[in-house]
């Protein structure tokens, strides 16, 4: 994160008093899903006994040397190229410092030349987001504080399991350009359906294999960064959006009050729903970095980097576009879809001629996020030409369609099946004289030009119908026999 | 204590494998030996008698059930003691790794392993390798069997002793600024120092990592080739190894130095070079010139800066390397109230005053404010050293040099002054800072009658161009 003023891309209200607003750059470890660790041939596998994914070179014994994972490399690059970063010739680095849980007491990690620089991340609303770089390193071993609760200074003794210890990690540290604890969660949303999309992570936030730190600043809009803090032990996107709104408050009551904001590290604490000190930052960390001796430099050809490009799918951002401008909404209207993975089944339909309006309510609210696999896009297609040419209600719609869910059927079948057969206009016609004979009041009403008492009169057909009628039929009968 | 021929690594493996003599003869009589001096020299850190004969043993049931013995079958060596060895402790002469066996062999140690070779024993060596005579050890420094009363130079020191004394014909050792080089000059042995990348590092405890290199010692150059045969070549475990396969280098000793291009360094034979050992490089050149070479001066000016990016680089990629001896995992714990200080206390017990000097001095390099000016700056003279030697290199096949200033010194000479002893490495230094081979050479004795080097350079895997000219040297003698 750099300190200097930057134009806003957008300043959305955070709901914060007085005119306040908030900067803030996270910072996102992300495990890659490779079969083997780093810089040996362990297995990188969550939740095995402790310390029996381990070896020599991931426990750091002496003699002992990293040999880079080709597919851990491969995996960070596809990740750096999905957000637009510059794939560049890199090094390794040592940040050194002392750790039970570190077990060379360096990490091999990048500094000045890190693989991926200056990309950006597209918010659904179409904000970009600068990443100012994605670097590989090695994540720690996990120590555990047997005694006192579990807390370091109370502990009997300290237990450490060095099975993490190697694991591939990108860490993806974007720029101060978010606003507002809400476009925070985008952010990470966006970049977890990334991450998916891409198959280079699980990206679960609860088991840690996707970390988020966040940096957190307020100032009075347009003028310069304020001194940040930086937040930890963010295990979800609840967690993220509470703590940076705390932590915003909690900066801006200090300046308030004429008192200053500490450079430090805090801990979210999401229990008590605060922040708390965990280290200062004032006296800055010297990690004494230098290029890793035991390491060739990383220089990608340009045909590798030809072939990572071209192993990465279509990323939710281009998928919202495409589907919006087939279906004419907003990309942010389109993100539901697309997030439930229902956006091709959506695009196939409308393709085939069908109602996008219609389709994209279905899609929305009558489908959940795995039922595209089972649904024939053809047959979600002729479904909704059925419902728009009035052969079937939108109620009895959503039935056939959460029957052609279920088994698979062609809509024209199952709605013959059920019977479902578009009412005569002749028989609806009675029905609606029925309804307005019950209630002349509410009928003078609508005759006045009051559209509040329509349902009145759809609710006594459809109750007469048990459901079956076509509502929008029922309301253009009402409007003839009005107009007279 | 000059080789006679049948005590030669070659002429024990060509015995053994006709037959002539058991693999379990020639170790006990080497481990003889060692028992009768070891005790005065200490050149182990640990002898491994049983492991020895049990290896000899196997050695001989192969032979009888008729399969194929390598290279080196049944020839004793000894391992510096910075080499990981399974199961067996393995020190770098440090408290700190008090109780430690490795769970792994080095590469190296693998390798010889595959061609026959009979590990006898760990050698002395100064701690973590950092030390020009083997004072620095935790364990008591080793004596130079030419004169106890003088260093063995260092830091591999155990392993020229060793070789010197008769314990086994071959040792390895590891040479980060002429560790290898300058004890087999004091000691009057074949020491060699290969390109950087060519032996395997996997398993060598790390020094400085961009500097260290494994590599051998013997009594004469052909065993040296003998031995860089079987170590170098490929692999995987080192990202850094070259991948290329091992070299032929024997066959190509005896080709002579007719029409080759030597060079004399000047910057390395004028001031600080004693004149007894300065005249020891002229009667090599002058020998090298009567067999057919074209001898000239040459001019490598930065090498005069040498000594200084060195100590800083080798210091600073050391306080790195030795970070990881914290007490958490193995070797000296100091129990403490909590981990920091539990840390603190382990490696103030386990560290001696000269690594404790060298990580401070690679700490300080490394700091932020002063990272440009110390270690970013010694980097930039290493990339003029790889210059200047490149640009000599257009003229010379090979270049000349004193391995080391002086003969072999007296215990505790150099002790109290560290840039003393720092300058013992000055000729030594710049082919780790290049990656460049270089061989030591007996040639001859000072006015002390001790054992005098000369030290032949070569272009990065020209070891057998370089090991012509030691060859001829040699044969000069």
């Amino acid at each position: 994160m750099t300190d200097t003023t930057t134009t806003d891309l957008a300043a959305p209200d955070a709901g914060l008093p007085g005119g306040w607003q908030m900067v803030i750059g996270l910072e996102v470890h992300c495990e890659l899903s490779t079969a083997t660790k780093l810089f040996c041939g362990c297995p990188n596998q969550f939740g095995s006994e402790p310390n029996t994914n381990v070896c020599p070179v991931c426990l750091g014994l002496p003699g002992s040397l990293p040999v880079a994972n080709d597919a851990a490399v491969t995996y960070a690059m596809r990740l750096g190229r999905a957000l637009h970063c510059e794939v560049k010739p890199s090094v390794f680095a040592r940040k050194n410092y002392f750790y039970p849980d570190q077990p060379k007491d360096y990490q091999i990690s990048q500094f000045d030349q890190p693989t991926n620089i200056e990309g950006w991340l597209e918010l659904p609303d179409g904000i970009r987001i600068g990443i100012e770089r994605a670097h590989i390193e090695e994540d720690t071993g996990k120590t555990s504080h047997v005694g006192g609760g579990g807390r370091i200074h109370e502990a009997g003794y300290s237990l450490v399991d060095y099975n993490r210890a190697g694991v591939p990690l990108v860490e993806i540290v974007g720029k101060a350009d978010l606003r507002t604890p809400e476009q925070a969660r985008q952010y990470v949303a966006e970049l977890r359906s990334i991450i998916l999309a891409i198959e280079v992570s699980d990206a679960k936030m609860e088991e840690g294999s996707m970390r988020v730190d966040a940096n957190v600043s307020v100032r009075k809009a347009d003028e310069p960064y304020g001194t940040r803090c930086e937040i930890k032990n963010l295990n979800s996107l609840r967690s993220l959006v509470r703590a940076l709104d705390y932590e915003a408050r909690r900066q801006i009551e200090l300046l308030e009050d004429g008192e200053r904001v500490i450079q430090q590290t805090r801990h979210w604490d999401e229990a008590d729903g605060r922040t708390h000190t965990l280290r200062s930052k004032e006296e800055a960390d010297d990690y004494r970095y230098f290029a890793e001796p035991d390491l060739v430099p990383l220089d990608p050809s340009a045909e590798t980097l030809a072939a990572i490009d071209a192993s990465i799918p279509t990323l939710p951002a281009d998928r919202r576009q495409a589907l919006a401008t087939a279906a004419g909404v907003t990309p942010v209207e389109a993100a539901m879809a697309v997030e439930r993975g229902l956006d091709d089944l959506a695009l196939a339909a409308i393709e085939a001629g069908a109602n996008p309006a219609r389709v994209m309510t279905h899609v929305e609210h009558n489908l959940a996020a795995d039922e595209a696999v089972r649904l024939d896009a053809a047959n979600f297609a002729g479904l909704v030409t059925m419902e728009t040419s009035g052969e079937l209600t939108a109620t009895q719609a959503k039935q056939v369609l959460a029957e052609m869910v279920e088994t698979g059927g062609e809509p024209g079948a199952i709605a013959a099946a059920r019977g479902f057969e578009a009412m005569e206009t002749g028989a609806l016609e009675s029905l609606v004289d029925e309804a307005i004979a019950a209630d002349p009041e509410a009928w003078a009403k609508f005759c006045a030009g009051d559209a509040k008492v329509t349902g009145a009169f759809v609710g006594y057909v459809m109750k007469a119908t048990k459901g079956q009628a076509d509502g929008k039929a029922v309301t253009e009968l009402l409007r003839r026999r009005a107009a007279g | 204590m000059s080789p006679t021929s049948a005590s030669t690594a070659t002429a024990i493996a060509e015995a053994v494998r006709s037959g002539e003599r058991s693999a379990r003869e020639v170790v006990d009589e080497h481990l003889a030996a060692i028992e009768a001096r070891e005790p005065e020299l200490h050149a182990f850190n640990l002898v491994m008698a049983d492991e020895a004969r049990a290896s000899a043993d196997a050695i001989d049931r192969a032979r009888a059930a008729g399969e194929q013995l390598g290279p080196l079958a049944g020839v004793p060596i000894a391992l510096k003691d910075n080499l990981c060895t399974r199961g067996i402790p393995t020190t770098c002469s440090s408290r700190i790794l008090e109780g430690w066996r490795p769970p792994y062999d080095a590469t190296v140690v693998q390798r010889l392993a595959a061609a026959g070779a009979v590990a006898v024993g760990k050698t002395n060596l100064d701690e973590f390798a950092m030390g020009s005579s083997t004072e620095n050890s935790a364990f008591g420094p080793t004596r130079n069997p030419h004169d106890t009363s003088r260093v063995p130079g260092g830091s591999s020191g155990g392993s020229a002793a060793a070789v010197a004394a008769g314990f086994a014909p071959l040792s390895l050792g590891s040479d980060t600024g002429g560790s290898i080089r300058q004890p087999a000059a004091l000691c009057g042995v074949v020491g060699v120092k290969p390109t950087y990348g060519s032996v395997s590092r996997y398993g060598l405890v790390a020094f400085a990592s961009s500097l260290d290199q494994i590599g051998p010692f013997a009594t004469t150059v052909d065993d040296a080739a003998l031995l860089l045969e079987v170590i170098a070549g490929h692999d995987p475990l080192d990202s850094t190894s070259i991948p290329q396969p091992a070299p032929s280098l024997r066959s190509e000793l005896g080709r002579g130095v007719e029409g080759l291009r030597v060079g004399v360094i000047r910057e390395l034979t004028g001031e600080g070079i004693a004149p007894d050992v300065a005249r020891r490089v002229t009667a090599a050149a002058d020998a090298l010139a009567v067999a057919g070479a074209k001898v000239d001066e040459a001019s490598v000016p930065a090498v005069a800066y040498g000594l200084s990016a060195y100590y800083l680089i080798a210091p600073a990629e050391a306080s790195s390397n030795l970070a990881r001896y914290d007490g958490v995992r193995y070797g000296l714990r100091v129990d403490a109230s909590n981990s920091p200080e539990m840390m603190v206390a382990s490696r103030t017990a386990g560290f001696g005053d000269e690594v404790k000097r060298r990580i401070m001095l690679g700490t300080y390099a490394l700091s932020a404010g002063y990272y440009d000016a110390y270690y970013g700056k010694a980097q930039r003279v290493r990339t003029l050293i790889i210059r200047d030697f490149a640009a000599a290199y257009e003229d010379f096949d090979v270049l000349l040099s004193p391995t080391s200033p002086t003969t072999a010194f007296a215990f505790g000479d150099k002790t109290a002054d560290p840039l003393t002893m720092y300058l013992n490495d000055i000729c030594t230094i710049p082919s780790n800072l290049s990656g460049d081979p270089a061989v030591s050479v007996p040639y001859g004795v000072g006015d002390d009658g001790l054992p005098v080097g000369v030290q032949v350079l070569a272009p990065a895997m020209q070891e057998a161009t370089m090991l012509r000219v030691a060859a001829a040297l040699e044969a000069s003698r």
